[in-house]
């Protein structure tokens, strides 16, 4: 495949965003999916062939296509340009794969809601934006990816935007971003200071030809790009916004808050990690923030009831994981996590649609219940999922997060142990709230009422949108009547059909990257070597031959055990002895500051929210708004209104005045003329 | 002589306007721009212009005045009424037309040497006619100009048509 | 020999009787007649300067300039007949379209 091509990867999703934005209104339903399917696919298409070139012997390890100049001035340049390399089609692979089966997915799950021409073009200019982002060949572009695929994320969390919740949430993603997005602003600012240029290969090449730069300014590059990374990867401190995002359709969930989107943040790590390289402290605190995010998302995911949350909060615990991989310098092991979680992680959320689709619209667990009868192949792609996530061989997650949890131990830093630690009590937990929500939803009695789904019919509210909605949105029941006139009903094939794929892949996933340990070859570490091969020196990367293969195996040993016990507390406590949970912690205090997500948002609101706004209406309003804003703007409006007032006047109408001023007019440039030619004399 | 061919039309000339200015009844304010008219055809004369003057007298005093004629008689214009409907005309433009004849008078006396003067039917020069010199030039240099303002008429007869016609 | 400031001067005097005339005059015919006067103080100036210059170029101006006026005043007259059906007056105190 001719570099060319790569152009069109991009843009055939852009063209279904263009088509379905603009006439979509006016096509029939079928049309609208048609060509959102259609451009995705061909796009995935090229990307598949673009697998097939890379993959080939004697393949070069990248290519890549510039424009013409896009920004040149003196002391910058910039050019409009793509690259591909071994990471960018792990990233490529995963978002057109993904991204493909969950359009295919929501045209089902969409097919009773207005605005399904406005959905799909949210959907395909996200595609657009996240393939300009993996594919950028410079801080800039991958910005401008950065932020088009915040404004597509934005406009789906308020999909639902006659519900309140749903655009307030879109609202704060987007200004939670914003903090993030001002480290990665500051951060480029730095980044032309310091190397003229913000093209990856330039950058990453001075910083190869130069050995000595260490720490210093490349550290503040770098902790602004991981505070950056932080907003869009949903980290500590700016992980606040992804849990609200949830207020979006699911697919939107599944696609962009949980496979592709949110781990724009590694992807961006991960790809400058020549420069995280040379900053020792930078790292730590990546892996710091990392494990942090993981033990304290996993501690909120324990508690909640609304099946998405706890999604949500897994999502953020495991991008918590993939923050430790890098942090520790682990890239690879990171990406191929980011890969397996992609995979697994969109299969929880799609089958978690199925559920809330079968329900009409329920998300909240404790009306769940006894769902494995009656929504089968629901119930088994979920089941894949949640042993992939838990971390069980042979699933996917097992492999990738063993991968990071061996390279933690074996980080060359004081704090590998208990970073490991922590690690590791975050897959029990993962484990134990995984299994909780799938004994809560699929096993024990029928707490749901059939009528939950009448409800959702004959008043014509929205299926997805929230019971408590205030949504009126028509939704189309002529052909939705007779497929969903019984009670509680499994998923039309064409959801299905991506859940069966997805769980293909979260089950075999992992195999990709079974360590030498158990007798693989751990090939997505070969494959991403060339990208990562720079980092080899010695202080961050764990040699390994170093550390014994039985070690490996006894921490994987570990991890499952982990896994197992998490399994056994939640077997224990919602199948076999339901309550008596509950009952301890019922009037714990400590359950409810979990159960409140540790006040977090509470904190942010009187912390930075109240304060701001406080100094807004005393100060701003005050003093800035009402005596220097609206001062000047009542002068201007005076004098203009004066001026008006006067010259209106003048525009009597009467031809006669206008030619009285005229004349005035004549006699003052005669006049001019006059003394100028005297004068000049 | 010269001089005083020039001041008896000069003040023919401004009697004209004034009286112009002064009537009240449209049709003689027409008749006096016709006397305007007439003795400027006469002044062209004396700068040696003798085909505008003859121009003049046709075009002006001839078809543009019988046209006002005409159209002040069909509408059956009857004397001005005084209303005040603009003040603004005389508190800007009335002093705006003073100063601009006493900027105009006073840069005119003012280099008047330089101007020269003129001599009774000093024609361009004395080996051919006025009308000569001007057909020349109209018919070789300025030819296209001269066929435009052809179209120029055409486009003015259809525009006069279509305006004054009533409406059906 | 006369001074051809005197012709210019004339011209001047003649255009702002014009203007005056412009201003203080309310029927619009009359109006249009001191565009004319305008016009033709205006030619004098030409005809003077040909004179001074010796130059044919103009006298030519000025023919160029009767031509357009003559054309000037059949749209002209036709617009004033034209508003006169329209609004039965000639005064232009009452033809203020332009305000409302």
């Amino acid at each position: 495949m001719s570099p060319q091509y790569l152009w069109f990867i991009p843009l055939l999703p852009f063209l279904g965003f263009l088509v379905n934005g603009t006439v979509g209104r006016r096509l029939p339903r079928a049309a609208v999916a048609g060509v959102a399917l259609l451009f995705t696919g061909l796009s995935a298409a090229l990307v598949a062939w673009l697998w097939a070139t890379m993959k080939a012997a004697g393949a070069p390890l990248s290519m890549s296509v510039a424009s013409r100049p896009w920004i040149s001035v003196p002391g910058f340049h910039v050019d409009f340009a793509f690259s591909v390399d071994h990471l960018t089609l792990i990233m490529l692979g995963v978002v057109t794969g993904v991204g493909f089966l969950i359009h295919l997915y929501s045209v089902g799950y969409m097919a009773h809601e207005e605005g399904y021409w406005r959905f799909f073009a949210y959907l395909n200019l996200f595609m657009f934006f996240m393939l300009v982002l993996v594919l950028a060949e410079s801080f800039l572009l991958l910005f401008v990816g950065w932020e088009g695929v915040g404004l597509a994320s934005y406009l789906l969390i308020g999909f639902y935007f006659t519900k309140d919740s749903a655009s307030n949430a879109g609202k704060k993603a987007f200004v939670v971003n914003r903090i993030g997005d001002f480290g990665f602003l500051l951060a480029m600012f730095l980044t032309i200071a310091h190397f003229g240029t913000l093209s990856f290969s330039s950058v990453f090449a001075q910083i190869t030809a130069q050995p000595e730069l260490h720490g210093g300014f490349l550290t503040a590059i770098a902790l602004l790009l991981v505070l950056g990374a932080a907003g869009k990867s949903a980290q500590i401190p700016l992980y606040v916004w992804l849990p609200d995002a949830m207020e979006g359709p699911t697919p939107v969930s599944a696609l962009i808050h949980a496979a592709t989107m949110v781990t724009a943040g590694i992807y961006m790590v991960a790809r400058s990690h020549v420069l995280f390289d040379r900053s020792p402290l930078a790292l730590s605190i990546v892996a710091v923030i990392g494990a942090a995010t993981a033990i304290f998302a996993a501690c909120i995911g324990m508690v909640q009831n609304d099946i998405k949350r706890v999604l949500a909060y897994s999502t953020v615990s495991q991008l918590g994981y993939m923050f430790m991989g890098c942090g520790v310098a682990a890239y690879s092991a990171a990406v191929f996590h980011l890969m397996t979680h992609a995979f697994f992680k969109a299969l929880l959320f799609l089958a978690a649609g199925s559920v809330i689709h079968a329900l009409s619209g329920e998300q909240d667990m404790r009306v769940m219940g006894g769902l494995r009868k009656r929504i089968p192949v629901t119930f088994w792609t979920m089941t894949i999922a949640v042993f992939a996530i838990a971390g069980f061989p042979p699933f996917a997650g097992f492999f990738s997060k063993d991968e990071i949890l061996y390279q933690t131990f074996a980080w060359h830093n004081p704090l590998a142990k208990l970073l490991w630690a922590v690690g590791l009590l975050t897959a029990a937990m993962t484990s134990f709230y995984m299994f909780r929500l799938w004994y809560k939803t699929f096993f024990g009695a029928e707490r749901f009422s059939e009528h939950t789904d009448a409800h959702g019919h004959n008043d014509h509210a929205p299926i997805h949108a929230r019971k408590d909605t205030t949504l009126v949105m028509e939704a189309e029941h002529d052909s939705g009547q007779a497929t969903h006139a019984h009670g509680v009903h499994e998923s039309p094939w064409i959801m299905l059909a991506p859940l069966c794929v997805l769980a293909v892949l979260a089950a075999v996933g992992g195999w990709v990257g079974i360590p030498e340990a158990l007798g693989g070859h751990n090939e997505i570490q070969h494959f991403l070597d060339p990208v990562f091969a720079v980092t080899a020196h010695a202080e961050n990367v764990a040699n390994v031959d170093e550390v014994s293969h039985s070690l490996e195996l006894g921490l994987a040993a570990v991890s499952v055990l982990a896994a197992l016990f998490g399994l056994f507390l939640a077997d224990f406590f919602y199948r076999r002895k339901p309550g008596t949970l509950g009952a301890m912690s019922a009037n714990s205090g400590l359950y409810r500051v979990v159960a409140n997500k540790f006040y977090v948002d509470e904190l942010y609101h009187f912390a930075i929210v109240k304060p701001l706004e406080y100094g807004s209406r005393f100060l701003l309003e005050n003093v800035v708004e009402r005596g220097v804003v609206s001062g000047s703007a009542r002068a201007l409006a005076f004098i203009t209104r004066g001026g008006s007032n006067l010259t209106q006047r003048m525009q009597s109408g009467n031809i006669r005045s206008y030619a009285g001023w005229l004349a005035a007019g004549a006699a003052v440039v005669l006049f001019i003329m006059a003394v100028t030619s005297l004068h000049l004399r | 002589m010269q001089l005083v061919l020039f001041l008896i039309f000069a003040v023919l000339c401004v009697a004209g306007a004034l009286n112009l200015l002064f009537q009240r009844h449209p049709i003689n304010s027409a008749l006096s721009l016709v006397v305007v008219m007439m003795s400027l055809a006469v002044i062209y004369w004396t700068l040696g212009a003798e085909f505008l003057a003859a121009a003049q007298v046709i075009v002006y005093a001839g078809a543009v005045m019988v046209l006002f004629v005409f159209v002040v008689m069909l509408l059956n214009a009857g004397e001005e009424e005084r209303t005040t409907g603009s003040r603004a005309a005389y508190i800007a433009g009335i002093p705006g037309v003073a100063a601009i004849l006493a900027l105009l008078t006073y840069m005119f006396m003012h280099e008047r040497a330089a101007l020269g003067y003129a001599t009774l039917g000093g024609s361009l020069n004395h080996t051919t006619s006025n009308i000569t010199e001007i057909s020349r030039v109209l018919f070789t240099e300025l030819l296209l100009p001269f066929e435009v303002t052809s179209i120029l008429i055409l486009v003015a007869i259809l525009g006069a048509v279509v305006l004054a016609r009533k409406e059906q | 020999m006369v001074p051809i400031a005197y012709y210019l001067i004339l011209a001047a005097v003649l255009f702002c009787i014009g203007i005056g005339s412009f201003l203080i005059k309310r029927n619009i015919i009359t109006i249009f007649m001191s565009i004319e006067l305008m016009l033709n103080a205006v030619n004098l100036t030409f005809v003077a300067f040909a004179h001074q210059w010796k130059l044919v170029h103009g006298q030519i101006f000025v023919f160029f300039v009767m031509v357009v006026a003559a054309a000037e005043a059949a749209v002209g007259l036709a617009i004033i007949i034209a508003i006169f059906r329209a609004r039965q007056t000639l005064n232009v105190d009452q033809i203020n379209l332009m305000k409302n």
